[in-house]
């Protein structure tokens, strides 16, 4: 699995940070997503999954290998 | 447009409290985009399909701002207040952006986590003082609306015994049978209010969202003043009136549940859980969310036209078999995560993770300390909010 963000999409809901904390972080500036792990660990695959499908602004894509 | 089609009245009514309006899961089954009729004689789309709301509300071909033509005003009194809205909740983008930006680091997952023991101590100190009150005292005036609001005016350095002025002024801006008369007046007052308490964060700065805005959104020149008004009168609204409603009627709905609530009592790790079960149950956003359409747009095959209103039901959404089976079932282990209680693009909740940490604070603190909490009247005797914008109980008495 690889990740990509689109921070200038993103709105700084926050829900990545709540469903996935080992993958995703949040600027302490402004809000917006912060990237901790491209290829995340097995274990945290399936919550980063679910981060991409809450994402409210659609700025979390996940590509399988 | 047909006789059969102005019979669809909007808003519709309930008849089971917990439940949306009965025709919603037949209109998901057989009319997702139907026409329905509205106060001033428009005819909106009322779209109950979870993928359908999904994709308008990701589409930025669908706009937000009511005073563009088309826009779907559910109430007279409500279509005032949203024209002279001129926060971010109601402008497209790139401007919503970069509003929004303003403050969103005021509501981060950290920030929030920062937060708790202060929301820890409230939900304490207000869980003592309710069980010291006469039994059947009112869980909405003692514990669900000062809650929220205690937390609110801390973050934003608003004066918290000020609560009856601001209440009041929500209660007339989202009420349904407000006149626009009263809502401008009471918009004009709420305005006056907070122009003079951004005078005061320019004289005295203290350590607060709105001294932080003055000092580095509206002295270097980035937002004007009435902006910035509307901004604090939208993070005040909002972070007090969804919340209180959604903590009461999550306390009557795990109180009618009650071996859903012998779960959360018995193990505190289905608590996050529960609330997004909660969240997705309630909906209390009930009207909304409304959009119009920019240009003519296919939403999943079917054709919108420009200037056609959108009204995307969030609790047609959430009670969507294809993503929630058995809908109408409150289940507080089954996977809720995908509801969109708080909206969905752009526009979802900025004071998300704030709203998750007061829930989970009080759904895990109340019935540990209060055991025995029950309805200290028939179910039948409340009065359900049918007639505002957020959905909820206007009063919940009590006894523990």
């Amino acid at each position: 699995m690889r990740i990509t963000i689109n921070r200038s999409r993103c709105i700084a809901a926050g829900q990545c940070v709540l469903k996935a904390p080992h993958v995703f972080d949040q600027d302490e500036q402004d809000g917006i997503v912060i990237l901790l792990s491209e290829k995340p660990a097995a274990e945290f695959e399936a919550s980063a999954r679910l981060a991409a499908r809450v994402c409210p602004s659609e700025a979390i894509t996940v590509n399988d290998e | 447009m047909s006789q059969a089609v102005a019979e669809l009245a909007y808003p519709m009514s309930r008849t089971k409290p917990f439940n949306p309006p009965d025709n919603y899961a037949d209109l998901r089954q057989h009319q997702p985009f139907a026409r329905v009729r509205l106060w001033d004689g428009t005819y909106p789309y009322l779209l109950t399909k979870f993928d359908d709301i999904r994709a308008v509300l990701s589409n930025p071909k669908f706009s937000c701002e009511p005073n563009r033509e088309g826009f779907p005003h559910v109430f007279e009194g409500r279509m005032v207040a949203d024209k002279a809205d001129r926060s971010f909740l109601r402008l497209d983008n790139p401007e919503h952006d970069r509003l929004r930006r303003m403050v969103t680091k005021e509501f981060t997952v950290r920030r929030i986590e920062q937060l708790t023991p202060r929301t820890e101590e409230s939900v304490d100190r207000l869980i003592t003082q309710y069980s010291q009150l006469p039994q059947g005292a009112d869980f909405v005036e003692h514990f669900s609306a000062p809650l929220p609001t205690e937390i609110i005016t801390f973050l934003l350095g608003i004066p918290y015994e000020d609560h009856h002025f601001f209440h009041e002024a929500t209660r007339i801006q989202f009420g349904s049978k407000s006149t626009p008369a009263e809502v401008r007046k009471s918009l004009d007052d709420l305005f006056h209010y907070l122009d003079a308490l951004i005078t005061r964060k320019e004289r005295e700065p203290q350590d607060d969202i709105v001294s932080r805005l003055v000092a580095e959104q509206l002295v270097p020149g980035h937002v004007d003043r009435l902006t910035l008004i509307n901004i604090v009168r939208l993070l005040l609204s909002a972070g007090h009136q969804t919340t209180q409603n959604m903590t009461a009627l999550g306390v009557l709905t795990l109180l009618q549940h009650p071996d859903q609530l012998a779960l959360i009592k018995s193990d505190a790790e289905l608590i996050p859980g529960a609330v997004e079960e909660l969240l997705r149950f309630s909906s209390v956003l009930h009207v909304g969310a409304r959009r119009v359409a920019l240009e003519d747009i296919d939403v999943n095959g079917e054709l919108v036209k420009a200037g056609e209103g959108v009204i995307c039901s969030i609790p047609a959404a959430n009670r969507d078999p294809h993503l929630f089976p058995n809908p109408d079932k409150f289940d507080v282990q089954r996977d809720a995560a995908r509801h969109v209680a708080f909206g969905f693009g752009i526009h979802q909740c900025l004071g998300q993770v704030l709203a998750r940490a007061e829930l989970r604070v009080v759904y895990g603190a109340l019935f540990k300390r209060l055991p025995n909490l029950r309805l200290a009247v028939p179910f039948e005797k409340l009065r359900f909010r049918h007639d505002m914008f957020v959905y909820g109980v206007h009063e919940l008495p009590l006894a523990w």
